[in-house]
C-alpha cells in the first residue's frame, strides 16, 4: 500500500511536470503574437486548400509586408483546427459546413452568422463567404453514366447492389457525408463493393476501372480531367459548404490590418474561378504561388530551384531522423536494459512502447499539436515515440538472449554490475541492439514523410503535396530522395556492424 | 586450503545440502563427485560465492568467505567453467586478461604472466589471437585454465573440465591436465560426476548424495570400504574406468 502510495505521489508529480511544460509552451505561443514574428497561414491537404492558402499568405504579404510563414499541406480538418486552437497557425481556409458539422457537431447551424457566434464561444472567428460553395458531390464516368441513364444520385438505386463505390474517409464519417446520404436517397449499398480509400487515390482508382463511384468536392479540378459526371443532388441534401478564413479573434485583435486585407477577398472567388485555379494546379501543374499571384494580379514570389528543395528537404528530413534516432538510442537501450532488471515494469515498459506503436500517425500527430504546436516538434515527438519500440525491444530480446552461464561465470570472476553489463552482456547482445537501431532508421525515414503533414516539411512535403495535385514527378521528388536515404542508412548500419559488432560474434554462420 | 565446514543450504524450505564438510589440503587435488541432483551444483555456487547459505563456513587458508568481498574472493579462487565458459566475443588472450585488465594491472605485467601461463598449460602462442569459436575443446579448456590462474589464486575450481570431450581427447588431456596442476602447485578443487576422472586426477574424493556427504577418502577407500550400497552401485555402473586406477 504504502509502495502504491508512493508511486501515485511521484505519477502526480510528473503529471504536474508535464503541465508545466504544456503551460510555458502555450505561453511561448501565446507571446509569440507579441513579438514581430511572421504570420502563420495554415492549408489543408488538397489541392483548393494549397491555392487559398497561397492567396491568403500573398494577400497579407502584399497588404502588410509582414513576414507570413506557410504551413500548408497540413492534414485532415481536425489536426488544422488544433493547430489553430493552440496558436500555432493564425488562419486558414475552411468550409461553413465543415466547420458546422465537423468542429462545432451543430449541423442544424447553417447562416455564416449562425455559426460565427458559435465559434465566438470558442474563441475564433470567420470572415464572410470568399464566394463559392464547394460541396460534396457525387461522380460516375460518363460512359458509366450514359451505359445506366444516370442523372441524380436516386438513379443509382437501381444499381445500388453491384456499384463499385469508393469514398474518401472523412466522407463515410460524416453525419452530413455517406450515412446521411443514404438514408435521404433510401440508397442500400452493398458494403463488400463500398471502400474507403485516400480520397486524391480514388480519382485514380476510377479512372482504371477499379471503382464506378466517388465522392469529389464540386469544384475539383479532376472533375475535368477525367471527365466526370457528378451525379445532381435533387433532394438538396449535401449542405452548403461557403469558403470562408478562419482565424482566433486574438489574431483578428492584434493584426487587424491582415484581417482586413483577407476580408477584402470576400465575395472576389468566383466557383468558375476556384474550379479554374484547381485546373490550372491539377492539369497544368502551375505552381500553387504563380496562380495566386495571377489570381491577385501580382508578381509570383520567386520559387526555389528543385536541387535546393531537395537539398533543403534533405537537411529537414535528417534533422528530424537524426533526433529521433539519438533520443531512441539514449533512452531506448536504457528502457530496454531496465526491463529485463525490473520484470513487472520491465513487461509495462514493453507494452507501452507496442501500445504507442499501434496509435495511427497521423492521430499521434493530432494529440501531439495541444502540446507542441506544428512544425518540426510534434513531428520530432511522434518519430521519437515511434522508433522506441524496435530499440527497446531488441535491447530486452538481445540482452535476455545472453547465456545465463556467461553472467554466472562473470560474478564469479568478480566483475562488477556495471563490468557484467558493459563487457559482457551489451557486446553480446550487440547483434540483436544494431539491428534494433536499424529497424527504427529505416522506418524513422519513412515515417518523417508524414512530418509534412504538421508542417514540419522534409521529403515528405513534396509527397503531400504531390499526391493532392496527383502528380507524379513531385511525388518522386519526394520518393525517391527518401529512399535513397534509406539505402545509404542502411549501408551506413553495416559499417556501423563492423566496427561495433565484437569480431568473435560476426563470423558465425 | 580449501575447507567447506558443516554447510547446510534450504531452498523454501527444502533441504538440499545437509551438513557438508570437505577439506582440500594445501597443494592437493581433491574430486567432489556425485550423480545430478546430489548437491554438488549448489555446492559449487556457494563456494564461489554465488549464492548465500543457511549455516557454515567456507575458508581459504583459514579466512572465512563472508569476510570478504565479492572482488577479493574471486581473486583467492579460480573458476574453470564447464566446457571453459570463454565469453565468445573476445580473443582468447583477452578472455586470460579481462579480469587482470579490470583489477588494474599494467600492461607488461599481464603480458607477463599471461606468456608465463601459456608455457604451464603448452598451449601454441598463435592460439591467443583465435576467438572461442576458431578453437578446439582442449585449447578452450586450456585457456580457461589460464584465466582462472591469472590473479594468482589460492583455489582452482573446476567443474567438469572433461564432460564435453570426445573420449579420445579426454584421455589425452586427462594426462596434461595432471601435469598442468603439478606445475601450477595450487590447491584444487574438481566437481566431476566421473569417477574415471576423479580416480586419475585426485589424491582424494568426497562423494555427495541427496545434499549430504556419504563418504570421504581415496578410491580404495571406496572399492574396499563403501561406506553405503549406493556408494558400492556408482562405482558398478562406471565401466570406463582405466584399469591402472581399478589397481591402484
Amino acid at each position: 500500500m504504502k509502495l502504491g502510495t508512493t508511486i501515485g505521489k511521484r505519477l502526480s508529480g510528473a503529471a504536474a511536470a508535464i503541465n508545466v511544460v504544456a503551460l510555458s509552451l502555450a505561453a511561448v505561443c501565446g507571446a509569440r503574437a507579441f513579438a514581430a514574428e511572421p504570420v502563420v497561414v495554415g492549408g489543408k491537404i488538397f489541392t483548393e486548400g494549397y491555392i487559398l492558402g497561397e492567396i491568403a499568405a500573398q494577400t497579407v504579404e502584399s497588404a502588410t509586408h509582414a513576414t507570413v510563414t506557410r504551413k500548408l499541406g497540413m492534414g485532415s480538418t481536425g489536426l488544422l483546427f488544433e493547430a489553430l486552437k493552440s496558436g500555432a497557425i493564425d488562419v486558414y481556409a475552411d468550409y461553413t459546413g465543415t466547420l458546422a458539422e465537423a468542429i462545432l457537431k451543430r449541423p442544424d447551424l447553417k447562416s455564416l452568422d449562425d455559426i460565427r457566434q458559435a465559434l465566438g464561444a470558442m474563441g475564433l472567428t470567420i470572415s464572410g463567404s470568399l464566394g463559392f460553395n464547394d460541396t460534396y458531390a457525387l461522380a460516375v464516368k460518363d460512359g458509366f453514366a450514359d451505359a445506366h441513364g444516370l442523372k441524380t444520385i436516386g438513379d443509382l438505386i437501381p444499381i445500388q447492389a453491384s456499384v463499385r463505390a469508393a469514398f474518401s474517409y472523412e466522407f463515410m464519417d460524416r453525419k452530413d457525408g455517406y450515412p446521411g446520404l443514404v438514408d435521404s436517397y433510401h440508397l442500400n449499398f452493398n458494403p463488400q463493393t463500398v471502400n474507403r480509400m485516400e480520397h486524391s487515390l480514388s480519382f485514380q482508382a476510377l479512372d482504371q476501372n477499379a471503382v464506378d463511384l466517388i465522392d469529389v468536392y464540386s469544384t475539383d479540378a479532376k472533375i475535368k480531367k477525367f471527365g466526370l459526371r457528378l451525379l445532381e443532388d435533387d433532394h438538396h441534401y449535401f449542405p452548403v459548404y461557403q469558403a470562408v478564413w478562419v482565424a482566433r479573434q486574438s489574431f483578428v485583435l492584434q493584426h487587424p490590418r491582415e484581417w482586413q486585407a483577407l476580408k477584402g477577398l470576400e465575395g472576389r472567388i468566383s466557383a468558375e474561378a476556384m474550379l479554374d485555379m484547381n485546373a490550372q494546379a491539377d492539369i497544368q501543374k502551375v505552381s500553387f504561388a504563380k496562380i495566386a499571384s495571377q489570381f491577385l494580379g501580382s508578381e509570383a514570389p520567386g520559387s526555389e530551384s528543385m536541387l535546393n528543395g531537395i537539398l533543403l528537404r534533405t537537411r529537414e528530413h535528417l534533422w528530424l531522423v537524426g533526433l529521433s534516432l539519438l533520443f531512441s538510442v539514449l533512452v531506448g537501450v536504457p528502457l530496454g536494459v531496465a526491463a529485463v532488471r525490473f520484470q513487472t515494469a520491465g513487461q509495462a515498459i514493453l507494452l507501452s512502447s507496442a501500445l504507442i506503436q499501434t496509435v495511427p500517425s497521423l492521430a499521434l500527430l493530432c494529440f501531439l499539436i495541444p502540446v507542441f504546436g506544428v512544425g518540426t516538434k510534434p513531428a520530432l515527438a511522434a518519430l521519437c515515440l515511434y522508433s522506441l519500440l524496435p530499440v527497446v525491444l531488441n535491447t530486452f530480446t538481445g540482452i535476455r538472449g545472453v547465456s545465463p552461464n556467461h553472467l554466472e561465470n562473470a560474478r564469479a570472476f568478480g566483475l562488477t554490475r556495471p563490468q557484467v553489463l558493459f563487457r559482457v552482456v551489451l557486446p553480446l547482445a550487440s547483434p540483436t541492439l544494431l539491428a534494433g537501431i536499424k529497424t527504427a532508421t529505416i522506418v524513422s525515414i519513412g515515417t518523417a514523410t508524414l512530418a509534412a503533414l504538421v508542417g514540419a516539411g522534409g521529403y515528405g512535403a513534396p509527397i503531400v503535396s504531390g499526391l493532392a495535385l496527383n502528380d507524379v514527378p513531385t511525388i518522386l521528388t519526394g520518393a525517391i530522395p527518401a529512399a535513397l536515404m534509406a539505402l545509404v542508412a542502411y549501408g551506413m548500419f553495416e559499417v556501423i556492424g563492423l566496427l561495433l559488432i565484437p569480431a568473435g560474434l560476426r563470423r558465425r554462420g | 586450503m580449501l575447507e567447506l565446514q558443516n554447510i547446510y543450504k534450504a531452498y523454501e524450505g527444502k533441504s538440499v545440502l545437509t551438513d557438508v564438510n570437505l577439506v582440500v589440503p594445501q597443494g592437493a587435488t581433491h574430486a567432489l563427485i556425485g550423480s545430478s541432483g546430489s548437491g554438488k551444483t549448489t555446492l559449487l555456487r556457494i563456494t564461489l560465492g554465488l549464492i548465500p547459505f543457511d549455516q557454515g563456513y567456507v575458508k581459504i587458508n583459514g579466512q572465512a568467505l563472508l569476510s570478504f568481498t565479492p572482488i577479493e574472493w574471486a581473486n583467492r579462487i579460480g573458476y574453470v567453467p564447464q566446457d571453459g565458459g570463454l565469453f565468445p566475443h573476445i580473443t582468447a588472450r583477452n578472455n586470460v586478461s579481462l579480469i587482470a585488465k579490470l583489477r588494474g594491472m599494467g600492461k607488461s605485467q599481464i603480458d607477463d604472466r599471461v606468456e608465463e601461463l601459456r608455457k604451464v598449460v603448452d598451449l601454441d602462442a598463435a592460439i591467443l589471437t583465435r576467438y572461442p569459436h576458431e578453437m578446439s575443446g582442449g585449447q578452450k579448456q586450456r585457456v580457461a585454465i589460464m584465466r582462472a590462474a591469472m590473479m594468482d589464486p589460492a583455489v582452482m575450481l573446476l567443474d567438469e573440465p572433461m564432460a564435453a570431450l570426445d573420449p579420445l581427447i579426454r584421455r589425452s588431456l586427462q594426462q596434461e591436465l595432471k601435469s598442468i596442476f603439478q606445475r601450477l602447485g595450487k590447491t584444487v578443487l574438481l566437481v566431476t560426476h566421473d569417477l574415471g576422472e576423479a580416480v586419475f586426477l585426485a589424491e582424494g574424493m568426497t562423494m555427495l548424495h541427496a545434499g549430504a556427504v556419504v563418504q570421504t577418502g581415496t578410491y580404495g577407500d571406496f572399492a574396499q570400504r563403501p561406506a553405503n550400497a549406493f556408494v558400492t552401485q556408482f562405482i558398478n555402473a562406471q565401466r570406463t574406468l582405466p584399469d591402472a586406477a581399478v589397481m591402484s
